[in-house]
């Protein structure tokens, strides 16, 4: 019964967080928002006292339920370790707790947050590497799953679905997902829960409380047979059979072992704030640091004429698009709601949530070093409408502060930079207005050249103190592969 | 009940065995043929029925004797397909089929341009006429040295590359393609001497007729008509029943002053790009309570039909069925009454009040140097525009999902980076346009209104 329940809010939770990172639409933030903004680390950054609070009660009172219901990661594994369970049963075995890695780990995590490296805590944040395997692996496949249905619907003039792009947001950050993804899966067909019980810092932080929890699993040894059928069945590796013990520390309350004793030896009571029997012993262990592959992304871009002028045929045709190459920006450009880089930078633990929400294609995760997989701003594919608050709705960890509209739109995040050569009003003497009729805050005017006629193509004078540094400007401007104008990012955001 | 049922029958049969596409052109002929026991049985907008071999309306041209299709096939929207490559090249084998019924139906003016279909289209036309017998149709194609080129080797080198293409050694009919002003037309035909070597190609047989094509102001026509010093044998002009009363010039002007100079009238654009087939609702409904198994074209062709000095009614038709609803109202033409030439004219006032774009979607302005879908933008707003299914108001209850529709269907019919907000305002593409549309004002309208419409983005 209790392990039913906990799959059943498990499911809900997990179902839940997924579609919240799968959606597109930017319909589901408003009833499943929720389900990110509780998780732990999110909780920790954002300084969500009250959520951090109820999550240390729920630990103290239940034990680790938080690892089997609420983590998505924690679930993800439940449900590898349960489809490797039907070819093999009861393939655990007792092992004795890892501390000083889970110690060491933990130890690393909270000085990487600390020294403001947020995205080295991130690489192993349970939450946000979730986020980024559903982004990056799975996203894609709904992606391409809902375009077949556009496709379809279209055939039909049905305007129920409508196709949307699908590309290659970061290679890193891809890779790394693609890695995190492939070592947690073969984990957790292996062994269960040793990514949890070895690795998450968040389950060492809660395995430190559940220790101490009012309700735990415990074995009458007066019924017990000494089968071991509970410590081979248990997936965290916790229940030490011989000795009739369990590591609490370790346990995950999944409430699997309840089921599988055929004593009934085993229930869920209440046992005081009793210790346990933590292993001693230390293990040796090496800082394995995981090695990372930085691909740098070298965008390989097609080139088409751009005046191809046929002499003969007149009659139709579309001119070859050359793609928009991305600008070395000196510093990046986050969303309005960071409020400044440091903020982002120091809170962010790149769950790509914001990400999967930016309907305008403006997020991507970084390629930098420095802020690896954390997310920043680019306007190839669209430009940050000023009407448009989905990220800040939606990040939990409160790197992108909740903002309304009307905020925003007074809230200068970069500035749009000229530059000369590129424009085609110079490079190919046209006239073209587009960056002045498309800025939202009317900070672009056309003016003469200095030296110029009074007939010559204008060129754009840049009002920095208007300029938001949407990248509307960047966006249309004509000029390929690198736009004329491009925003520069500020350190400090501000209102003007 | 007996007789609709064995009608219904005859019907599918027919539809099948045209549906088979193979069959021979002839064989197809005769199955519309004995098919038709003097029952006839119309289906709206012209889908089914029989279709007459033997009724099509002729037209004498006084200048050369040319008994002449009321019906003319024009050769711009030829049906197109992809290779392996994924490369949209024209479908020749329904092309000859097309050919093949027109002709075994009657039509034997065919009009295409060294232009069209990206400059496939004279070549296609060739490979499908050169298969009947030369005499027994007209070709007519024209000089389209608008871009670049002003030299009189380009204009001879297209013209002779005209002829190799159409697998003929004479043309019936050469026009000067798309005249517009009188600077163009001096540079393109009078100061090279382009016009000189083309009445030697006249006087030689290789030209029968001459005569031009006209998207140009009342002056210029009047100076071509007047005092240009040359013989025309026929004119090509812009014709239908919304343009009859509206321009500079209208139509009804340039057809009478053809009409007094006693010169053969060629019609283009009767439909306006096929737009006076798909009209708002409510126009619709004047026509089809009138007519309720004619199809809405239909009426447009038996306005242009309707004058006497018009020599042949061009269609650039892409389907069968476009084919054969046309060649239905032409066999034989039943000219408009006064009252219903009346009611057209309603149509029209109620048609313009809707502001469209008068885009035909002739694609002489692309390719856009920035990669813009000209025609396809436009289309998607009057289809809007036309269906009524415009969000203009937020205040209508059907806003969200006429929003929603506006917005999906622009992404299906346009790729983001080929939409209104990536036009620069160069206007490279308005002097090419036939229609004189202001299309970097148009497209700024269409932009403006997107991006209220897109608010943050999210559809």
């Amino acid at each position: 019964m209790l392990r039913k329940i906990r799959i059943a809010l498990a499911t809900i939770f997990f179902v839940g967080i997924t579609a919240l990172f799968l959606d597109f639409t930017g319909a589901l933030p408003a009833y499943l928002g929720w389900m990110a903004k509780v998780q732990f680390v999110p909780a920790i950054l954002a300084l969500n006292v009250s959520i951090i609070v109820i999550l240390a009660l729920l630990t103290l009172l239940f034990g680790r339920v938080y690892c089997s219901v609420i983590c998505p990661l924690g679930v993800m594994q439940d449900i590898v370790s349960n489809l490797a369970a039907r070819r093999k049963k009861a393939r655990f075995s007792y092992s004795k707790a890892k501390n000083v890695l889970r110690v060491t780990m933990l130890v690393l995590f909270v000085v990487a947050l600390v020294a403001n490296a947020a995205m080295l805590a991130a690489l192993i944040e349970p939450y946000s590497a979730y986020g980024r395997i559903v982004n990056n692996l799975f996203a894609p496949i709904y992606m391409w799953g809902n375009n077949l249905l556009a496709y379809f619907a279209e055939k039909a003039d049905s305007y129920a679905f409508y196709s949307v792009d699908v590309w290659m947001k970061g290679i890193a950050t891809f890779a790394i997902s693609a890695v995190t993804f492939i070592a947690i899966t073969i984990l957790a067909a292996k062994n269960g829960r040793t990514w949890c019980n070895t690795i998450c810092p968040v389950g060492t932080v809660l395995g430190a409380l559940s220790r101490y929890s009012l309700l735990k699993p415990t074995i009458d040894t007066s019924k017990c047979n000494g089968c071991k059928l509970c410590s081979r069945n248990c997936k965290a590796s916790c229940i030490d059979a011989e000795n009739h013990k369990i590591d609490y520390s370790r346990c995950v309350a999944c409430m699997d072992c309840i089921d599988t004793c055929r004593k009934g030896a085993i229930g869920y009571r209440y046992a005081g704030f009793g210790t346990t029997n933590a292993a001693k012993e230390t293990t040796e262990t090496k800082a394995n640091n995981s090695r990372r592959q930085f691909l740098s992304a070298g965008a390989i871009i097609t080139t088409g004429t751009l005046f191809a002028q046929a002499n003969k045929k007149v009659d139709g045709g579309l001119a070859a698009i050359e793609d928009k190459k991305i600008p070395e920006r000196a510093t990046p450009v986050v969303p309005a709601g960071a409020g400044s880089l440091k903020n982002f930078t120091t809170h962010c633990t790149a769950c790509q949530l914001c990400v999967s929400k930016c309907p305008n294609d403006v997020l991507r995760p970084s390629s930098s070093l420095d802020r690896l997989m954390q997310p920043e701003m680019s306007f190839e594919r669209g430009f940050c409408r000023p009407a448009c608050t989905a990220c800040s709705e939606v990040c939990p960890n409160g790197a992108i502060k909740p903002i309304a509209a009307e905020e925003k739109s007074a809230i200068k995040i970069g500035t749009a930079v000229w530059i000369a050569d590129n424009c085609i009003a110079n490079k190919d003497g046209v006239t073209c207005n587009n960056c002045e009729r498309h800025c939202p805050n009317g900070a672009i005017k056309m003016i003469r050249k200095k030296d110029g006629d009074k007939d010559a193509p204008r060129i754009p004078m840049i009002d920095a103190e208007r300029c938001l540094g949407c990248g509307a400007c960047e966006y249309v401007c004509p000029a390929r592969p690198f736009s004329a104008i491009f925003v520069e990012g500020i350190e400090s955001h501000r209102t003007i | 009940m007996n007789n609709e049922e064995k009608n219904n029958m005859k019907r599918r049969e027919f539809l099948k065995r045209l549906g088979g596409g193979a069959i021979a052109a002839s064989s197809v002929a005769a199955i519309g043929c004995s098919g038709d026991k003097g029952k006839k049985r119309y289906v709206a907008e012209g889908i089914g029925g029989d279709v007459p071999t033997d009724a099509m309306t002729y037209r004498v041209n006084h200048n050369s004797g040319d008994k002449v299709s009321i019906l003319g096939y024009g050769m711009m929207r030829l049906p197109m397909k992809r290779d392996e490559q994924d490369k949209e090249i024209i479908d020749q084998e329904r092309v000859n089929e097309l050919v093949d019924y027109a002709l075994a139906h009657g039509v034997n003016y065919f009009d295409t341009a060294p232009v069209y279909c990206k400059g496939a289209s004279e070549k296609a036309t060739g490979i499908a006429l050169s298969r009947h017998p030369r005499n027994s149709y007209f070709i007519a194609t024209k000089l389209s040295n608008m871009r670049g080129d002003n030299s009189i080797e380009f204009g001879k080198e297209m013209f002779a590359n005209s002829l190799r293409e159409l697998q003929t050694d004479y043309l019936d009919y050469l026009l000067l393609h798309n005249l517009g002003n009188k600077d163009a037309y001096n540079k393109r035909f009078i100061e090279n001497g382009l016009l000189d070597y083309l009445l030697q190609q006249k006087r030689e047989g290789k030209i029968r007729n001459l005569g031009w094509s006209f998207h140009g102001e009342k002056a210029f026509f009047d100076f071509m008509l007047d005092e240009a010093g040359v013989h025309w044998d026929f004119i090509q002009i812009q014709m239908n029943y919304v343009d009859w009363q509206r321009g500079n010039p209208t139509a009804e002007y340039m057809y009478k002053r053809l009409a007094e100079k006693n010169i053969p009238v060629v019609i283009m654009e009767p439909l306006l790009g096929g737009r006076l087939a798909k009209m708002n609702y409510q126009a619709m409904e004047m026509l089809k309570e009138r007519e309720p198994e004619k199809s809405v074209a239909s009426w447009a062709f038996r306005f242009a039909g309707s004058y006497e000095g018009v020599l042949t009614v061009l269609s650039g038709m892409t389907y069968m069925e476009h084919l054969q609803d046309n060649i239905r109202t032409y066999s034989p033409l039943t000219p408009l009454t006064e009252e219903e030439n009346n009611m057209l004219m309603d149509v029209a006032k109620r048609k313009m009040g809707f502001e469209n774009i008068d885009c035909t979607d002739c694609k002489y302005c692309m390719p856009c140097p920035y990669g813009l879908d000209i025609p396809s933008i436009f289309a998607h707003y009057n289809r809007c525009l036309d269906e009524g299914r415009m969000p203009q108001n937020e205040m209508d209850e059907d806003y969200k999902q006429q929003r929603r529709e506006f917005l999906i269907g622009l992404e299906r019919g346009v790729p983001k980076l080929r939409q209104a907000d990536h036009c620069t305002g160069c206007r490279e593409c308005e002097h090419h346009c036939p229609q004189r549309i202001r299309i970097s004002r148009e497209m700024r309208k269409i932009d403006e209104f997107v991006q209220k419409l897109l608010g943050d983005g999210r559809i």
